[in-house]
């Protein structure tokens, strides 16, 4: 049987996950991220992005999280996040909703604009939309 | 019977209020059955939370953070956490006493303090006491936001980084069950690790992905402020549990109030009515 590692996923408003993983990937804020157990003591930045988990006995699991931090300990993994969704609750169609109005609010800018939180916006609808196509991909195959 | 209507009234008074206090428990219990589920909620993310930073103290870090020093303490702040309204029995009185118990020790160390109120109650209290308020935050509701916190945190935090203040200090009610809240005073900074059984003993530290600095910059606020939202949360929890049990005791009371007035009501009315008898009695024999 493979290694596994125990890791932890939660938001500030609920457990989301809990148990044993073969591997964790998510997005760094320097990139891409793969976690296998036995790996060094790590504290990085999460950006909005999926999180796939490869639970004990292979089965796989995405969720979707919208930042936050990921801590690797030799023996658990934890990942705290601002807000974290089961990938399979998304709704696809308020995240292009919502990825058309970030774009939209970046394009027309008028006098009170927030530059930088409509890049966040539009950053997270992305995020939840690749998060959805990669489901489709998993599920295609 | 003059007596007996002047008691009748105050029945009827007693009534009412023991009408109100009884619908005010009825909702106390409900809200806190509501408050429990988000005390319960963000438990595991403040838990977990806690942790890291826990690893992070014991860690050695190429850049030893802020709010992981130590230093010589000559004015430190109290963050105080209370109910913005009353009714609520001891519950609020009782985490002042402790606060202002543990600040005496601060004076008598020749230490200054300020205070950062959350909730009505405890800026109502530090106006009246005397204390450096230099933040308040009042009217969160049942469920607070976490946003409407972070304001007033920040200038305590400011002010630490500034040097200004050199330890922190929380202090809430924490929930030990529906009949029992327990005032507590905790340090928030700086951070303290805790001895444990898993501590890793030999040298080592994280991967800092970016760099360390901006990381635990991060971090860290993120972390008091989790902190400071959970203990919001769990006051309100406090909140509604202590009135409930305070509106039922004063339903009791009331229905204790009222048996007895009906008691004393009763007697009037029977003498009066045996004074009449005796008078009708006695004039008949007359004639």
């Amino acid at each position: 049987m493979a290694m596994t590692v125990h890791c932890d996923i939660v938001s500030a408003e609920e457990e989301i996950f809990s148990g044993l993983i073969e591997f964790v990937s998510l997005t760094g804020s320097l990139g891409d991220v793969g976690i296998t157990p036995g790996h060094a003591p790590l504290l990085t930045e999460i950006k909005p992005g999926p999180v796939e988990l490869r639970k004990q006995g292979g089965e796989e699991d995405i969720f979707y999280v919208s930042g936050g931090f990921l801590e690797v300990q030799p023996s658990k993994v934890t990942i705290m996040a601002d807000t974290a969704l089961r990938a399979h609750d998304m709704n696809e169609a308020a995240a292009e909703e919502a990825r058309k109005q970030a774009e939209q609010a970046l394009s027309d800018q008028n006098a009170e604009f927030e530059y930088s939180r409509a890049t966040s916006q539009l950053a997270e609808a992305a995020a939840q939309l690749r998060t959805i196509q990669q489901i489709r991909k998993k599920m295609g195959k | 019977m003059a007596a007996g209507k002047e008691i009748k009234t105050q029945i009827a008074s007693i009534q009412s209020t023991r009408k109100i206090t009884s619908a005010m428990e009825m909702v106390a219990a409900s809200k806190m059955r509501r408050a429990q589920d988000r005390m319960q909620a963000s438990r595991p993310y403040a838990d977990l939370m806690r942790g890291v930073i826990q690893h992070l103290a014991k860690s050695n870090p190429e850049y030893k953070h802020l709010y992981l020093q130590e230093r010589e303490v000559k004015r430190v702040g109290y963050i105080v956490v209370s109910s913005d309204r009353g009714l609520c029995g001891g519950l609020n009185v009782n985490a002042f006493k402790t606060m202002v118990k543990s600040m005496s020790e601060m004076h008598t160390k020749g230490v200054e303090i300020d205070i950062c109120a959350i909730g009505s109650k405890a800026a109502g209290f530090f106006r009246s006491y005397g204390g450096n308020v230099v933040a308040a935050t009042s009217g969160l509701g049942d469920s607070p936001e976490i946003s409407r916190l972070i304001g007033s945190v920040k200038i305590m935090l400011d002010n630490y980084a500034d040097g200004k203040l050199d330890q922190l200090y929380i202090v809430y009610n924490s929930f030990v069950n529906t009949m029992t809240q327990a005032p507590v005073v905790e340090q928030l900074l700086p951070l303290k690790a805790e001895d444990d059984e898993e501590s890793l003993n030999h040298h080592w530290d994280y991967i800092y992905e970016p760099d360390a600095k901006e990381l635990l910059d991060g971090l860290l606020t993120r972390y008091i402020e989790a902190l400071v939202y959970q203990t919001v949360v769990e006051n309100n929890a406090c909140e509604q549990a202590a009135r409930m049990i305070a509106m039922k005791s004063a339903t009791d009371n009331a229905g204790d109030l009222i048996n007895d007035l009906q008691r004393v009501y009763n007697k009037a009315r029977q003498a009066a009515i045996t004074q009449e008898i005796s008078e009708i009695v006695s004039g008949a024999a007359a004639v």
